[in-house]
Protein backbone atom coordinates (compact mmCIF):
# COMPACT_ATOMS: atom_id res chain seq x y z
CA UNK A 1 0.00 0.00 0.00
CA UNK A 2 2.94 2.10 0.21
CA UNK A 3 2.71 5.11 -2.12
CA UNK A 4 5.80 7.47 -3.05
CA UNK A 5 8.12 5.54 -0.58
CA UNK A 6 5.93 6.60 2.52
CA UNK A 7 7.05 5.67 5.88
CA UNK A 8 4.86 3.52 7.91
CA UNK A 9 4.40 5.28 11.40
CA UNK A 10 5.56 3.39 14.56
CA UNK A 11 3.15 0.77 16.42
CA UNK A 12 3.87 -1.58 18.88
CA UNK A 13 7.64 -0.14 19.50
CA UNK A 14 5.77 3.58 20.86
CA UNK A 15 2.48 1.84 22.10
CA UNK A 16 1.64 2.05 25.70
CA UNK A 17 -1.28 -1.14 25.34
CA UNK A 18 -3.59 -1.27 28.38
CA UNK A 19 -3.34 -3.92 31.06
CA UNK A 20 -5.91 -5.83 29.18
CA UNK A 21 -3.93 -5.40 26.41
CA UNK A 22 -0.77 -7.34 27.61
CA UNK A 23 -3.33 -9.83 29.25
CA UNK A 24 -4.72 -10.32 25.32
CA UNK A 25 -1.50 -10.78 23.97
CA UNK A 26 -0.23 -13.34 27.10
CA UNK A 27 -3.67 -15.24 26.65
CA UNK A 28 -2.64 -16.27 23.22
CA UNK A 29 1.06 -17.03 25.04
CA UNK A 30 -0.14 -19.10 27.17
CA UNK A 31 -1.79 -20.53 24.65
CA UNK A 32 1.26 -21.94 22.65
CA UNK A 33 3.04 -23.04 26.20
CA UNK A 34 -0.14 -25.24 26.73
CA UNK A 35 -0.20 -26.46 23.55
CA UNK A 36 3.53 -27.56 23.90
CA UNK A 37 3.16 -28.38 27.57
CA UNK A 38 0.56 -31.11 26.69
CA UNK A 39 3.08 -33.11 24.30
CA UNK A 40 5.58 -32.92 27.19
CA UNK A 41 2.59 -33.92 29.42
CA UNK A 42 2.22 -36.95 26.74
CA UNK A 43 5.56 -37.77 26.34
CA UNK A 44 6.17 -38.19 30.11
CA UNK A 45 3.35 -41.05 30.05
CA UNK A 46 5.56 -42.88 27.35
CA UNK A 47 8.38 -42.72 29.42
CA UNK A 48 6.84 -44.11 32.37
CA UNK A 49 6.11 -47.20 29.97
CA UNK A 50 9.40 -48.06 29.46
CA UNK A 51 9.57 -49.90 32.86
CA UNK A 52 10.90 -49.14 36.09
CA UNK A 53 14.30 -47.23 35.58
CA UNK A 54 12.79 -45.15 33.48
CA UNK A 55 10.23 -44.41 36.12
CA UNK A 56 12.47 -43.23 38.32
CA UNK A 57 14.81 -41.15 35.86
CA UNK A 58 11.69 -39.19 35.13
CA UNK A 59 11.19 -38.98 38.69
CA UNK A 60 14.36 -37.21 39.02
CA UNK A 61 14.37 -35.16 36.12
CA UNK A 62 11.14 -33.52 37.46
CA UNK A 63 13.07 -32.80 40.90
CA UNK A 64 15.35 -30.21 38.92
CA UNK A 65 14.93 -26.82 40.45
CA UNK A 66 14.50 -25.74 37.03
CA UNK A 67 12.04 -28.25 35.57
CA UNK A 68 10.10 -27.41 38.65
CA UNK A 69 9.66 -23.65 37.90
CA UNK A 70 8.55 -24.74 34.54
CA UNK A 71 5.88 -26.73 36.03
CA UNK A 72 4.71 -24.19 38.31
CA UNK A 73 4.41 -21.85 35.12
CA UNK A 74 2.69 -24.37 33.61
CA UNK A 75 0.06 -24.44 36.30
CA UNK A 76 -0.21 -20.90 36.43
CA UNK A 77 -0.67 -20.48 32.64
CA UNK A 78 -3.22 -23.19 32.47
CA UNK A 79 -5.21 -21.39 35.30
CA UNK A 80 -4.77 -17.70 33.43
CA UNK A 81 -5.87 -19.17 30.24
CA UNK A 82 -8.87 -20.47 32.39
CA UNK A 83 -9.60 -17.40 34.07
CA UNK A 84 -9.55 -15.31 31.20
CA UNK A 85 -11.16 -17.97 28.80
CA UNK A 86 -14.01 -17.49 31.60
CA UNK A 87 -13.70 -13.50 31.13
CA UNK A 88 -14.41 -14.31 27.17
CA UNK A 89 -17.38 -16.11 28.13
CA UNK A 90 -18.57 -12.77 30.49
CA UNK A 91 -17.56 -10.12 27.53
CA UNK A 92 -19.64 -12.25 24.79
CA UNK A 93 -22.44 -12.07 26.84
CA UNK A 94 -22.33 -8.36 26.74
CA UNK A 95 -21.12 -7.37 30.04
CA UNK A 96 -17.86 -6.16 31.67
CA UNK A 97 -16.72 -3.98 28.78
CA UNK A 98 -16.86 -0.66 31.26
CA UNK A 99 -13.64 1.28 31.90
CA UNK A 100 -13.59 1.22 35.38
CA UNK A 101 -14.19 -2.61 34.98
CA UNK A 102 -11.24 -3.29 33.05
CA UNK A 103 -8.40 -3.11 34.91
CA UNK A 104 -10.06 -4.42 38.17
CA UNK A 105 -11.20 -7.59 36.08
CA UNK A 106 -7.89 -7.38 34.53
CA UNK A 107 -6.07 -7.66 38.19
CA UNK A 108 -8.78 -10.34 39.49
CA UNK A 109 -8.32 -12.97 37.37
CA UNK A 110 -4.60 -12.41 37.36
CA UNK A 111 -4.79 -12.95 41.30
CA UNK A 112 -7.33 -15.72 40.95
CA UNK A 113 -5.19 -17.51 38.90
CA UNK A 114 -2.02 -17.40 41.31
CA UNK A 115 -4.91 -18.35 43.93
CA UNK A 116 -6.04 -21.97 41.80
CA UNK A 117 -2.71 -22.29 41.29
CA UNK A 118 -1.11 -22.42 45.23
CA UNK A 119 -4.88 -24.38 45.93
CA UNK A 120 -3.36 -26.91 43.28
CA UNK A 121 -0.72 -27.15 44.38
CA UNK B 1 0.18 -9.60 8.74
CA UNK B 2 2.00 -9.66 12.00
CA UNK B 3 5.34 -7.14 11.84
CA UNK B 4 6.33 -6.54 14.58
CA UNK B 5 9.50 -4.30 13.17
CA UNK B 6 9.22 -1.20 10.80
CA UNK B 7 10.50 -1.63 7.25
CA UNK B 8 13.71 -0.37 6.14
CA UNK B 9 12.67 2.89 4.90
CA UNK B 10 10.16 3.62 8.53
CA UNK B 11 13.04 3.20 11.13
CA UNK B 12 13.29 6.34 13.32
CA UNK B 13 17.06 8.11 13.04
CA UNK B 14 18.34 10.73 15.68
CA UNK B 15 16.98 14.47 14.60
CA UNK B 16 17.91 17.66 15.41
CA UNK B 17 17.61 19.48 18.77
CA UNK B 18 16.59 22.72 18.50
CA UNK B 19 18.17 25.55 21.15
CA UNK B 20 16.73 25.77 24.46
CA UNK B 21 15.02 28.94 24.86
CA UNK B 22 16.97 32.13 27.07
CA UNK B 23 16.41 33.09 30.47
CA UNK B 24 12.97 31.31 30.43
CA UNK B 25 12.18 29.46 34.24
CA UNK B 26 9.19 26.65 32.63
CA UNK B 27 11.00 24.42 30.36
CA UNK B 28 9.03 21.90 28.59
CA UNK B 29 10.80 19.19 26.46
CA UNK B 30 8.72 17.62 23.45
CA UNK B 31 10.30 14.67 21.26
CA UNK B 32 8.28 14.92 17.67
CA UNK B 33 8.08 12.35 15.07
CA UNK B 34 9.35 13.69 11.31
CA UNK B 35 9.15 12.65 8.01
CA UNK B 36 9.96 14.87 5.08
CA UNK B 37 8.68 13.14 1.60
CA UNK B 38 10.99 15.48 -0.54
CA UNK B 39 14.74 14.46 0.95
CA UNK B 40 14.68 11.03 0.67
CA UNK B 41 15.70 10.90 4.16
CA UNK B 42 14.28 8.27 6.83
CA UNK B 43 11.93 9.55 9.64
CA UNK B 44 13.39 11.49 12.41
CA UNK B 45 12.85 12.52 16.09
CA UNK B 46 13.60 15.98 16.54
CA UNK B 47 13.96 17.51 19.48
CA UNK B 48 11.92 21.07 21.25
CA UNK B 49 12.05 22.76 24.13
CA UNK B 50 9.12 25.15 24.86
CA UNK B 51 8.97 27.91 27.35
CA UNK B 52 5.15 27.11 29.03
CA UNK B 53 4.92 30.62 30.28
CA UNK B 54 4.12 31.76 27.26
CA UNK B 55 2.21 28.77 25.69
CA UNK B 56 -1.41 27.97 25.73
CA UNK B 57 -2.13 25.21 28.29
CA UNK B 58 -3.07 22.27 25.54
CA UNK B 59 -0.43 19.63 24.01
CA UNK B 60 -2.04 21.12 20.53
CA UNK B 61 -0.76 24.90 21.55
CA UNK B 62 2.39 23.80 22.31
CA UNK B 63 2.54 22.15 18.44
CA UNK B 64 1.26 25.45 17.18
CA UNK B 65 4.18 27.51 19.44
CA UNK B 66 6.38 24.97 17.35
CA UNK B 67 5.16 25.57 14.03
CA UNK B 68 4.56 29.66 14.91
CA UNK B 69 7.81 30.35 16.23
CA UNK B 70 10.68 27.42 16.29
CA UNK B 71 10.18 25.27 12.93
CA UNK B 72 7.75 26.71 10.64
CA UNK B 73 7.82 23.60 8.37
CA UNK B 74 6.16 21.65 11.09
CA UNK B 75 3.35 19.82 9.29
CA UNK B 76 -0.26 18.57 11.20
CA UNK B 77 -3.80 18.51 11.19
CA UNK B 78 -5.76 20.69 13.11
CA UNK B 79 -9.02 22.53 12.81
CA UNK B 80 -11.51 23.21 16.43
CA UNK B 81 -8.94 23.09 18.91
CA UNK B 82 -12.15 21.61 21.07
CA UNK B 83 -12.62 17.66 20.49
CA UNK B 84 -15.27 18.19 18.11
CA UNK B 85 -13.51 17.97 14.45
CA UNK B 86 -11.11 14.50 15.40
CA UNK B 87 -8.09 16.02 13.00
CA UNK B 88 -5.82 16.58 16.04
CA UNK B 89 -5.53 12.98 16.38
CA UNK B 90 -1.96 11.84 17.24
CA UNK B 91 0.10 9.20 19.63
CA UNK B 92 1.31 11.38 22.76
CA UNK B 93 3.34 9.04 24.81
CA UNK B 94 2.34 6.14 23.93
CA UNK B 95 -1.18 6.88 23.83
CA UNK B 96 -3.42 8.06 21.00
CA UNK B 97 -5.80 11.33 21.82
CA UNK B 98 -7.05 14.59 20.20
CA UNK B 99 -3.91 16.93 20.95
CA UNK B 100 -6.51 19.89 21.47
CA UNK B 101 -8.28 18.25 24.55
CA UNK B 102 -5.42 17.34 26.73
CA UNK B 103 -3.28 19.48 29.24
CA UNK B 104 0.44 19.66 28.98
CA UNK B 105 0.22 19.70 32.65
CA UNK B 106 -0.77 16.26 32.94
CA UNK B 107 2.18 15.01 31.53
CA UNK B 108 4.80 14.04 33.60
CA UNK B 109 8.75 14.55 32.04
CA UNK B 110 9.06 14.87 28.14
CA UNK B 111 5.93 14.38 25.54
CA UNK B 112 6.90 12.39 23.18
CA UNK B 113 4.90 13.08 20.07
CA UNK B 114 4.46 10.22 17.12
CA UNK B 115 1.46 10.35 13.89
CA UNK B 116 -1.19 7.89 14.41
CA UNK B 117 0.51 4.33 14.44
CA UNK B 118 0.74 1.63 11.76
CA UNK B 119 -0.40 4.37 9.01
CA UNK B 120 1.43 5.76 6.01
CA UNK B 121 3.26 8.92 6.81
CA UNK B 122 2.22 11.76 3.85
CA UNK B 123 4.51 14.04 6.34
CA UNK B 124 5.26 14.53 9.50
CA UNK B 125 2.10 13.61 11.96
CA UNK B 126 0.05 13.90 9.14
CA UNK B 127 -1.01 10.41 8.49
CA UNK B 128 -3.22 8.81 4.69
CA UNK B 129 -6.61 8.39 6.12
CA UNK B 130 -7.56 7.60 2.51
CA UNK B 131 -8.17 3.34 3.67
CA UNK B 132 -10.00 4.64 6.55
CA UNK B 133 -12.65 6.79 5.77
CA UNK B 134 -13.00 3.96 2.37
CA UNK B 135 -14.21 1.57 4.93
CA UNK B 136 -16.69 3.82 6.79
CA UNK B 137 -18.17 4.29 3.54
CA UNK B 138 -18.18 0.99 2.91
CA UNK B 139 -20.79 -0.01 5.95
CA UNK B 140 -23.34 2.87 4.02
CA UNK B 141 -22.92 5.49 7.30
CA UNK B 142 -26.60 6.87 6.38
CA UNK B 143 -30.26 5.56 7.01
CA UNK B 144 -31.35 3.06 4.27
CA UNK B 145 -35.39 2.42 4.44
CA UNK B 146 -37.51 -0.11 2.47
CA UNK B 147 -41.06 1.72 3.52
CA UNK B 148 -41.89 4.91 1.63
CA UNK B 149 -41.26 8.34 3.94
CA UNK B 150 -44.33 9.59 5.45
CA UNK B 151 -45.78 12.25 3.59
CA UNK B 152 -46.05 14.56 6.66
CA UNK B 153 -43.74 14.66 8.92
CA UNK B 154 -40.09 12.75 9.46
CA UNK B 155 -39.69 9.27 10.27
CA UNK B 156 -39.88 9.64 14.36
CA UNK B 157 -38.58 8.26 17.40
CA UNK B 158 -39.47 7.45 20.57
CA UNK B 159 -37.39 9.10 23.10
CA UNK B 160 -35.62 5.40 24.42
CA UNK B 161 -35.33 4.37 20.57
CA UNK B 162 -33.15 7.90 20.09
CA UNK B 163 -31.59 6.67 23.77
CA UNK B 164 -30.07 3.81 22.10
CA UNK B 165 -27.57 6.05 19.68
CA UNK B 166 -25.99 7.56 22.87
CA UNK B 167 -22.62 6.24 22.87
CA UNK B 168 -22.38 5.85 19.72
CA UNK B 169 -22.96 9.08 17.60
CA UNK B 170 -20.74 11.43 19.74
CA UNK B 171 -18.13 9.67 17.44
CA UNK B 172 -15.81 12.20 15.36
CA UNK B 173 -13.94 9.79 13.34
CA UNK B 174 -10.57 10.52 14.24
CA UNK B 175 -9.10 7.19 13.98
CA UNK B 176 -7.39 6.92 17.76
CA UNK B 177 -9.17 3.86 18.35
CA UNK B 178 -8.64 2.02 15.49
CA UNK B 179 -4.87 2.83 15.02
CA UNK B 180 -4.52 1.80 18.40
CA UNK B 181 -5.43 -1.64 18.38
CA UNK B 182 -2.92 -4.26 17.32
CA UNK B 183 -5.77 -6.46 15.55
CA UNK B 184 -6.29 -3.26 12.85
CA UNK B 185 -2.49 -3.10 12.52
CA UNK B 186 -2.32 -6.63 11.21
CA UNK B 187 -5.11 -6.73 9.30
CA UNK B 188 -6.33 -3.13 8.34
CA UNK B 189 -6.56 -4.24 4.76
CA UNK B 190 -9.41 -6.63 6.01
CA UNK B 191 -10.66 -6.13 9.28
CA UNK B 192 -13.19 -2.96 9.86
CA UNK B 193 -11.71 -1.75 12.91
CA UNK B 194 -13.01 -0.39 16.08
CA UNK B 195 -14.39 2.97 15.20
CA UNK B 196 -16.49 2.11 11.73
CA UNK B 197 -17.80 -0.80 13.40
CA UNK B 198 -18.80 1.80 16.38
CA UNK B 199 -20.38 3.68 12.99
CA UNK B 200 -22.24 0.01 11.67
CA UNK B 201 -23.74 -0.44 15.23
CA UNK B 202 -24.73 3.62 15.12
CA UNK B 203 -26.79 2.37 11.85
CA UNK B 204 -27.48 -1.41 13.39
CA UNK B 205 -29.43 0.34 16.31
CA UNK B 206 -31.32 3.10 14.72
CA UNK B 207 -34.67 2.23 14.70
CA UNK B 208 -35.74 4.07 11.77
CA UNK B 209 -33.42 2.35 9.57
CA UNK B 210 -35.27 -1.26 7.68
CA UNK B 211 -31.93 -2.50 6.24
CA UNK B 212 -30.71 -4.31 9.80
CA UNK B 213 -31.15 -7.41 8.32
CA UNK B 214 -28.67 -6.33 4.89
CA UNK B 215 -26.18 -4.72 7.49
CA UNK B 216 -25.42 -7.94 9.22
CA UNK B 217 -25.17 -9.93 5.94
CA UNK B 218 -22.27 -7.36 5.29
CA UNK B 219 -20.89 -7.94 8.50
CA UNK B 220 -20.71 -11.54 8.58
CA UNK B 221 -16.90 -12.62 7.66
CA UNK B 222 -14.48 -13.82 9.50
CA UNK B 223 -12.60 -10.25 9.08
CA UNK B 224 -14.64 -7.62 8.74
CA UNK B 225 -15.97 -8.07 12.76
CA UNK B 226 -14.59 -10.92 14.06
CA UNK B 227 -11.02 -9.87 14.14
CA UNK B 228 -11.92 -7.95 17.17
CA UNK B 229 -9.62 -10.16 19.93
CA UNK B 230 -11.29 -7.66 23.06
CA UNK B 231 -7.94 -6.49 22.94
CA UNK B 232 -10.25 -3.14 24.89
CA UNK B 233 -7.06 -0.61 23.29
CA UNK B 234 -9.85 1.37 21.83
CA UNK B 235 -11.87 1.71 25.00
CA UNK B 236 -9.21 2.49 26.47
CA UNK B 237 -8.06 5.15 24.33
CA UNK B 238 -10.97 7.17 22.65
CA UNK B 239 -10.80 10.46 23.72
CA UNK B 240 -14.52 11.48 23.70
CA UNK B 241 -14.98 8.23 26.37
CA UNK B 242 -16.81 6.16 24.04
CA UNK B 243 -16.79 2.17 24.44
CA UNK B 244 -16.22 0.51 20.72
CA UNK B 245 -15.31 -3.07 22.01
CA UNK B 246 -19.06 -2.89 23.62
CA UNK B 247 -20.52 -1.74 20.45
CA UNK B 248 -18.35 -4.38 18.46
CA UNK B 249 -19.74 -7.13 21.23
CA UNK B 250 -23.57 -6.07 20.80
CA UNK B 251 -22.82 -5.95 16.92
CA UNK B 252 -21.75 -10.07 17.74
CA UNK B 253 -24.54 -10.86 19.53
CA UNK B 254 -27.04 -9.74 16.97
CA UNK B 255 -25.30 -11.83 14.82
CA UNK B 256 -25.48 -14.53 17.28
CA UNK B 257 -29.16 -14.05 18.09
CA UNK B 258 -30.18 -13.85 14.52
CA UNK B 259 -28.50 -16.97 14.13
CA UNK B 260 -30.36 -18.67 16.96
CA UNK B 261 -33.91 -17.51 14.53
Amino acid sequence: MAQNNRPLSPHLMIYRLPLTGIISITHRMTGVVLALGLFAYVASFFIILQGNEAFLNLQAVLDYTLIRIAIWFFIYALFFHLCHGIRHLIWDVGTGFEKDEMDRNAIIELALSFVLTLIFY
Amino acid sequence: MVEFALPKNSKLQKGKEFPVPKNVTNLKRFEVYRWNPENGENPRVDIFHIDLDSCGPMVLDAILKIKNEIDTTLTFRRSCREGVCGSCAMNVNGKNTLACINAIEDYEGTIKIFPLPHLDVIKDLVTDMTNFFAQYASIKPWIETQTPAPADRERLQSKEERKKLDGLYECVLCACCSTSCPSYWWNSDKYLGPAVLLQASRWLEDSRDENTGERLDELEDPYKLYRCHTIMSCTDTCPKGLNPAKAIADIKKMMAIRQQG
